[in-house]
């Protein structure tokens, strides 16, 4: 599936000026097409060499080079996977070219290309490209484009304080806001007059110790700790109403606005639930292993203290069922089209967010369909039918039924499409897990302290 | 504000360099519209005295760099504010050095004096920074200020600096190679440091610079295992990764004696049975005699402290960790991964790719590891192409005999969807399965014949092509098919599936005679109508046919060389003229002629339809080249395993003073150990080979006082480890010592216990064989250890029995006429009677809890079917009160209810198993049949015996089984299918800690010297390794003896063991499988304070049932 252009591949000789790459190439592993060839020294360049960030339009709009520069046309085999792959999803994270390999995620509607020279574990840097995006998000509140190009300068302070030498250095999101200050309105303002920086001019007190994660000197009036206990049921339900997959994932996000230098254990009702738990590096190992117990000296601000699987050989309850009837008829333009979707063992709890897409068939040209409750809509081009339930009511339940007009002459779709099916149950988390209580020690104070719970629904999909 | 407007003004600034896309920008461009002719305002900007001034142009400048504009000509501008006061002026210069240094290097020199300075400020941060700067200017003629700069750094006294300096070891490297040498020798002195924050960049130093010298590593190999779990974690992917590669080249295979069967196996599964087998038996045999593996405990150490890191939130660590394990680990061990990279599967989409690649290549070594998860491969149609391909090639690799049915009506669904990329993998994917399990092929290939006629010609195609794959293989058996594939030619149109039948036709036409010649008369009727290809095996079909059927198809076949000859496609008129030659005979035609016969109809090699990953892994998994399956640029081979093990001894290290102050009284009596308290307890398997005996005896739980025992208290791994060949031996040498024990002991203990014997029944007889004699072994070493202390006991407890008194002999009674009769109790009703002739009987048997019991026991009594031993056996002497947990609830199991309790009865035929009595009832209104177990998904090390077929259940009727479930001591889940004729039900039995137990009976005396002996082994370790102590607060009703007794015996399955004091309570009880002692005291001090103790080798076991135990005092 991966590209591999060979020499002759017209792409290569685009981006690589044909007259020097073919000598350099000659000579040296890797040569480098920065105007000092230096790259004959060079034999051991690992890690992260350089990082493109694109948009969906195809713009290179920032570019990042730890070592010698790389050319921006290395991109263009980039952009040639792109076009092969038609979807964004399906281009390859790893692409090989004649003289780097490009690893690339795709977030948010950006690309974060990579360029690699040499062996390296792909997971790394792909790991480390999601925290760079996370640590964007962390910042500006959201990772487009645009807050990127408006906060460029600390995009590009926060890169290199990330990787040293394509090396991760600091990505703690505590330390690096010790660092740099992220930016907001009141302090530009106050920067500006006072001539002060964003800039810390002391070492992050974390960085030494051997809790890197949290900040020192962390000081609240109101000293609170929230954890929110989310759960997705993943599930596969079959044609016939049964559960073909079904398995929950959780994760317990906190946000933790604690002063000095608390030391907290949380425990829970039923730890035993958790099959399958990973950790955020404050956790004290040993303690869950041998107490199931969490304790930890929190990092500041908003963290996943936890991700956890509840295993698959436990019942799931799945709160909602889909009735369905969709069929296409035969040597006609027209199909029918009906859904209703009620609660089921939603423990007295009301299902609510309940949003269902289906990827039509490509025959399909469009969908006549009336809702009970909610809205839907029909985008002939991408296929997608979206319908917006709401709150699900057992009195009343939410149906949608219609005719769906097909292209006439084209044969009958072979497969009646997927529904994915969202929605949400607050106040309860679907395993049964209850966090039984928190514990402070290390500090004088009395925080205020929240739990919330709320389930989701995951990757569910009834088939047709 | 500071920072957006920057973004925008550097366009204005920019397109002074003739790019009129940025020309126009009206907001920047009217404010330095004046001069922007060669960053003019900027340069006036940096040379102004305002910090802020200054601090906007590098702002702007810094925004050019990330847009990719050239701003070099500022240089000299730049360079000018190295000095700069003000901090982030000071940072933003250095960005724009480390990127235009090595164009102006002449330049950049005027910088270096700064950085100088910066390096001997006494703040730590200004020193890290400059030489982090310094030493990313990549010009060549200040190397030597480099090198001097990190030598100086490496010394430094903060540790962040030290880290700086092993960042810019790998850039010095990447400038000037020829210092490698000074290079080595400050990683070798940042090796040896201590601090975490350290660790990782060194290391990823080495393994840039010099990752030949595998030796730098022998004398930090402990530390960096140590401290692993504490360093960050990309230094840990790194560390992670050095050390596979080290392990690989210092230890053994862990699998050396495993990997010919293995190979063996799967030939079997494959190939021709017999003789492979033939092979793996002779094989086997010859392991046997071979030398027993031991892990070096360094090898042991490694899989350890890495086992932890699984759990991580970053992919990348779990991945090394994963390589790791699949790597070094031994088979049986590697199973433990699974569970993670299942869970990666939920993150990212790119994750998930690379995740699943590696997948797919472990899947074809060890399938059984991923076997549980089949269902977390299930694919949804919202998947990327990309990640449904992966995820059907690991369910491939997955199928077997058992859960092919499944994965084929999966793969069914995944026919029918919308993604045809997706649809022709699915059909590939069907082949393979076929191909690889004979059972199914039939199934599989009626399935693909009906797709034949599906709409898709994509999807016919790949049919048709796979099924003439799995035709190859078996033509004779297949005719029916070829008949119906004859037939399908009136209805198919797809050119590509036509031409695919009529080369199978040809090809295989002799196994069908009849209908080959009407085929080709139909296709010469349509020949002129036909696609090219089509046409093309029209001809070959009829040369095969003229070959071997001349008779009835001579003329069909020279009618369709006429109309071929003059078609308009040449390659058909070409292969016309070019087959007439060759099988019609004429005087031109010659020599080939002869052997028109052997060309056509040569026997072709079916093809072998196997998975693209196979033998991937000789790749370091979760490599770049891995996934590339290419080696990429500097990957390093990972080394085979070597045949003979390198000296360990380089890994010793230096003992330091202050540790063997410590322990030094214990070193007194202890053999010479290596220094690292993690290693010690490995210590034991090196010398496994002598002392196993000893260790054997220590395990079953005798009073042996030597302490100075190799035994470790990593019995789990060491189990787990040895397994095979040494097993084998272990039991002989373990059979002869109880024997041996048991003549010693039938001087004393003989006599009395043939009396329980012969009243012991027959089930004691069922339960025969090496159960008997592993009963009998602790007991016998008991009765000689009890003996020699007899009079102490005797007088101890003749004081203890002040408490227990009144309520004891009444018990005995009571309990003799229970026990006796429910004799499968092995150890455990024998030690029982073998107390009560020297000492007081121990107090513990609970009869206030008969209220509670014997009301369950007569509903249990009506209810029982079966087993006529049952309703005794739960009055047995430990038997608290019974917990009943529901398996599955009547609603969920449509009518079936299931209950289980722990009958706390040693599970007939397994001594290590616990036995789980299970309760079916039937509320369903029609007859349940076929009740049984299948399908257990278990942990590795996990058993299950499955309680026999209950062949029907009346409706309302109840039915009670017994199955017992080796749990290997841990209270993980077992998990299997409670099937019945129509359904199938996912259930699961998880134990509570206080039932991985069975009760031992001690005299006081033997309780103190085994704890102490624990405590004492646990001194070596972390304190608190093997004693968890917990105070608790006695509720009113459970201040009495009898209720504390009641509620300890209630959460576990523990003996009490007589005391001496006054308020205090002792338990002794051992893990089931693999007998490590769990010993209990309970101390009561005033009112309702108490303090309990738990002393276990089994950490996890300990601190668990200390919770348990307190839960259960606090109701």
């Amino acid at each position: 599936m991966l590209s591999q252009p060979t020499a002759a591949d017209p792409v290569a000789f685009r981006a690589a000026q044909p007259g020097a790459e073919a000598w350099v190439s000659a000579l040296c592993s890797h040569p480098t097409w920065s105007p000092v060839q230096n790259a004959l020294k060079g034999i051991a360049e690992k890690m992260i060499h350089s990082l493109f960030l694109i948009n969906c339009s195809g713009d290179i709009f920032l570019e990042k080079h730890w070592k010698s520069v790389v050319s921006q046309s290395v991109c263009d085999y980039f952009f040639e996977a792109q076009e092969k792959a038609i979807d964004v999803e399906n281009v390859p994270p790893v692409i090989s070219t004649p003289h780097h390999y490009l690893i690339s995620i795709y977030r948010d509607k950006i690309f974060f290309v990579s360029v690699i020279q040499t062996e390296v574990p792909p997971l790394f840097v792909i790991e480390f490209l999601h925290r760079v995006a996370d640590t964007f998000q962390d910042y500006f509140g959201e990772c487009s484009e645009t807050a990127i190009k408006d906060n460029v300068v600390i995009v590009y302070e926060l890169l290199e304080e990330m990787l040293d030498n394509g090396f991760p250095l600091a990505t703690e999101s505590n330390i690096l806001k010790e660092l740099i200050k992220p930016p907001t309105i009141l302090r530009s303002v106050v920067n500006s007059i006072t001539g002060s920086s964003n800039v810390g001019d002391t070492l992050p007190t974390g960085q030494l110790s051997n809790i890197p994660w949290r900040r020192a000197g962390v000081k609240y009036t109101n000293n609170e700790a929230y954890f929110d206990v989310i759960e997705e049921i993943d599930a596969i339900i079959d044609k016939s109403g049964s559960t073909v997959f079904a398995e929950i994932q959780g994760v317990i996000d906190s946000c933790i606005k604690l002063s000095g230098m608390p030391d907290l254990s949380l425990s829970f009702m039923n730890p035993r639930l958790l099959d399958d738990v990973s950790f955020h590096p404050c956790i004290r190992f040993k303690r869950w292993e041998s107490e199931r117990v969490l304790s930890f000296i929190p990092p500041d601000g908003n963290f996943r203290l936890i991700s956890y699987r509840v295993s698959s050989q436990n019942l799931v309850a799945i709160p909602v069922y889909v009735k369905h009837l969709i069929s296409f008829k035969e040597n006609s333009s027209s199909g029918r089209f009906d859904v209703t979707i009620g609660p089921k063992q939603n423990m007295g709890k009301t299902v609510e967010g309940v949003v269902m897409t289906v990827h039509m068939p490509k025959a399909v040209l469009n969908m006549n369909l009336t809702a009970t409750q909610g809205s839907y809509t029909f985008d002939p081009v991408t296929k997608v039918l979206a319908w917006d339930v709401g709150k699900i009511t057992p009195q009343k339940l939410p149906n949608l039924k219609g005719i769906v007009n097909l292209q006439s002459g084209a044969p009958k779709p072979e497969e009646n499409p997927s529904l994915n099916i969202q929605f949400k149950i607050q106040q309860l988390a679907i395993s049964g897990l209850k966090v039984n209580r928190l514990d402070m020690y290390g500090e004088k104070y009395k925080p205020f302290k929240g739990v919330k719970y709320i389930t989701k629904a995951g990757k569910f999909q009834v088939r047709t | 504000m500071a920072a957006s407007p920057a973004y925008g003004e550097e366009k204005g600034g920019s397109s002074s360099l003739g790019e009129p896309e940025y020309g126009h920008d009206p907001a920047s461009g009217g404010i330095f519209a004046s001069d922007y002719k060669r960053h003019d305002d900027l340069k006036e900007m940096l040379d102004s005295n305002k910090d802020s001034l200054k601090l906007e142009a590098m702002k702007r400048i810094v925004a050019m760099i990330a847009r990719g504009k050239n701003a070099s000509d500022l240089f000299p501008a730049v360079v000018k504010n190295v000095a700069c006061k003000n901090i982030e002026v000071k940072k933003l210069v250095y960005v724009y050095l480390v990127r235009y240094a090595e164009e102006q290097q002449d330049l950049a020199l005027l910088s270096i004096s700064t950085f100088q300075r910066g390096l001997k400020d006494p703040n730590q941060l200004i020193r890290a920074s400059a030489l982090r700067v310094l030493s990313s200017i990549r010009v060549p003629i200040i190397v030597p200020i480099m090198m001097l700069a990190i030598k100086e750094a490496a010394s430094d006294m903060s540790p962040y600096v030290r880290k700086t300096a092993a960042h810019a070891i790998p850039k010095l490297y990447s400038l000037d190679s020829d210092q490698k040498d000074q290079l080595i020798e400050v990683i070798e002195k940042l090796l040896a440091d201590k601090t975490t924050l350290v660790a990782g960049s060194v290391v990823m130093a080495f393994e840039e610079v010099c990752p030949e010298r595998i030796d730098l590593i022998h004398k930090n190999y402990r530390k960096l295992c140590n401290l692993l779990i504490d360093v960050e974690e990309w230094g840990q992917v790194v560390i992670i990764n050095m050390l596979t590669r080290y392990a690989r080249t210092q230890f053994l295979s862990p699998n050396q004696n495993e990997s010919l069967l293995e190979e063996s196996a799967e030939k079997a599964f494959y190939g021709s049975e017999e003789e492979d087998t033939k092979d793996a038996k002779a094989e086997a045999a010859s392991l046997a005699k071979r030398k027993p593996y031991v892990m070096d405990p360094d090898h042991r150490l490694l899989l350890r402290n890495t086992k932890p890191l699984l759990q991580s939130r970053n992919a990348a660590v779990v991945m090394a960790v994963a390589q790791l394990y699949f790597h070094l680990a031994p088979k049986a061990e590697v199973g433990v991964i699974a569970k993670a990279l299942v869970r990666l599967l939920r993150s990212h989409s790119e994750v998930q790719y690379v995740v699943l690649q590696n997948v797919a290549t472990m899947s074809i070594k060890r399938r059984g590891m991923f076997e549980p998860y089949l269902k977390s491969f299930y694919i949804r149609s919202t998947d990327p192409t990309q990640i449904k391909i992966l995820k059907l090639e690991v369910l491939t690799n997955l199928a077997n005999e058992t859960n092919i049915s499944t994965i084929l009506r999966e793969f069914q669904t995944y026919i029918r969807s919308m993604d045809k990329d997706f649809v022709a993998a699915t059909i590939q994917a069907i082949g393979r399965c076929a191909t690889n399990i004979g059972k199914v092929r039939d199934t599989c290939l009626n399935g693909l014949v009906q797709l034949l006629s599906n709409r898709d010609e994509l999807v016919v195609a790949e049919s048709v092509v796979v099924i003439k794959k799995l035709l190859q293989m078996q033509p004779a058996q297949h005719s029916e098919i070829i008949k119906h594939m004859a037939k399908l030619t009136d209805n198919i149109q797809v050119p590509m599936a036509r031409a695919s039948i009529l080369w199978l036709i040809g090809e295989y036409c002799e196994h069908v005679p009849k209908i080959a010649p009407d085929v080709l008369r139909k296709m010469a009727k349509s020949f002129t109508n036909e696609e090219d290809i089509v046409k093309l095996q029209v001809i070959n079909l009829a040369a095969k046919l003229y070959l071997t059927n001349s008779k009835q198809s001579k003329l069909l076949t020279q009618y369709v060389l006429n109309l071929a000859k003059y078609d308009q496609n040449y390659d058909i008129r070409d292969r016309a003229r070019f087959i007439r030659q060759l099988i019609v005979p004429t005087e031109k035609s010659g020599a080939l002629n002869k052997y028109a016969k052997k060309l056509f109809l040569a026997q072709k090699p079916a093809p072998i339809l196997e998975s693209s990953f196979k033998d991937r892994d000789h790749f370091q998994l979760g490599s770049l080249s891995h996934l590339l399956n290419a080696k990429a640029v500097g990957y390093q081979e990972l080394p085979d395993w070597p045949d003979e093990a390198p000296d360990p001894s380089v890994r010793n290290v230096e003992v330091p003073e202050w540790t063997k102050c410590t322990s030094r009284e214990k070193r007194k009596d202890k053999v010479e150990k290596p220094f690292y308290s993690d290693s010690e307890g490995e210590s034991g398997p090196t010398e496994s080979a002598d002392s196993e005996p000893e260790s054997d005896s220590e395990e079953s739980g005798s009073s042996s006082s030597s302490g100075t025992s190799s035994s470790s208290s990593e019995e789990e791994d060491e189990e787990e480890e040895e397994g095979g060949s040494e097993e084998q031996s272990e039991d002989k040498e373990g059979e002869e010592e109880e024997e041996e024990k048991r003549k010693k002991k039938k001087e004393k203990g003989g006599p009395r216990k043939a009396s329980p014997r012969s009243v012991g029944s027959e089930e004691e007889e069922e339960a025969e064989g090496k159960k008997v004699k592993k009963a009998a072994g602790p007991q016998g070493k008991k009765g000689h250890a009890e003996s020699s202390s007899e009079e102490a006991s005797a007088s101890e407890s003749s004081s203890s029995g002040s408490d227990s008194g009144t309520e004891a002999p009444t018990v005995v009674e009571a309990k003799r006429r229970k026990v006796i009769p429910s004799s499968k109790a092995g150890p455990k009703e024998i030690s029982l009677l073998d107390l009560d002739d020297f000492t007081p009987p121990p107090p513990q048997p609970v009869p206030s809890s008969s209220i509670i019991s014997t009301s369950l026991v007569t509903d249990l009594e009506g209810l029982t079917l079966t087993d006529t031993s049952l309703a005794p056996a739960l009055l047995s002497p430990a038997f608290g009160a019974v917990r009943t947990y529901e398996l599955l609830h009547r609603m969920a199991g449509e009518g079936l209810s299931v209950e289980y309790c722990f009958s706390r009865r040693p599970f007939p035929g397994d001594p290590h198993m616990v036995a789980v009595q299970i309760q079916i009832s039937n509320n369903t209104d029609a007859e349940v049949k076929s009740l049984r177990v299948s399908e257990p998904k278990l942990l590795a090390g996990m058993r299950i015996q499955e309680f026999p077929e209950i062949e029907s259940l009346a409706p309302g009727d109840t039915a009670s089984v017994v199955m017992g479930i080796d749990f290997c001591d841990s209270t993980q889940a077992a998990n299997f299918q409670l099937c019945t004729h129509t359904r199938h039900f996912y259930v699961s039995i998880q134990p509570p800690v206080g039932e991985l137990m069975a009760p031992v009976f001690m005299s006081e005396n033997e309780f103190r010297k085994e704890q102490e002996h624990l405590a004492r082994r646990g001194e070596g370790k972390l304190t608190g390794m093997s004693e968890i102590t917990e105070k608790l607060t006695l509720p009113e009703k459970c201040r009495s003896d009898h209720a504390i007794v009641q509620q300890v015996t209630s959460a576990a399955n523990v003996g009490r063991v007589p005391c001496g004091a006054d308020n205090e309570y002792r338990f002794a009880a051992k893990t089931v499988t693999s007998g490590s002692l769990v010993l209990i005291t309970l101390e009561w001090r005033e009112g309702a304070a108490a303090q309990l103790t738990v002393n276990s080798e089994k950490m996890v076991i300990g601190t668990m049932l200390v919770k348990d135990i307190i839960q259960a005092l606090a109701q």
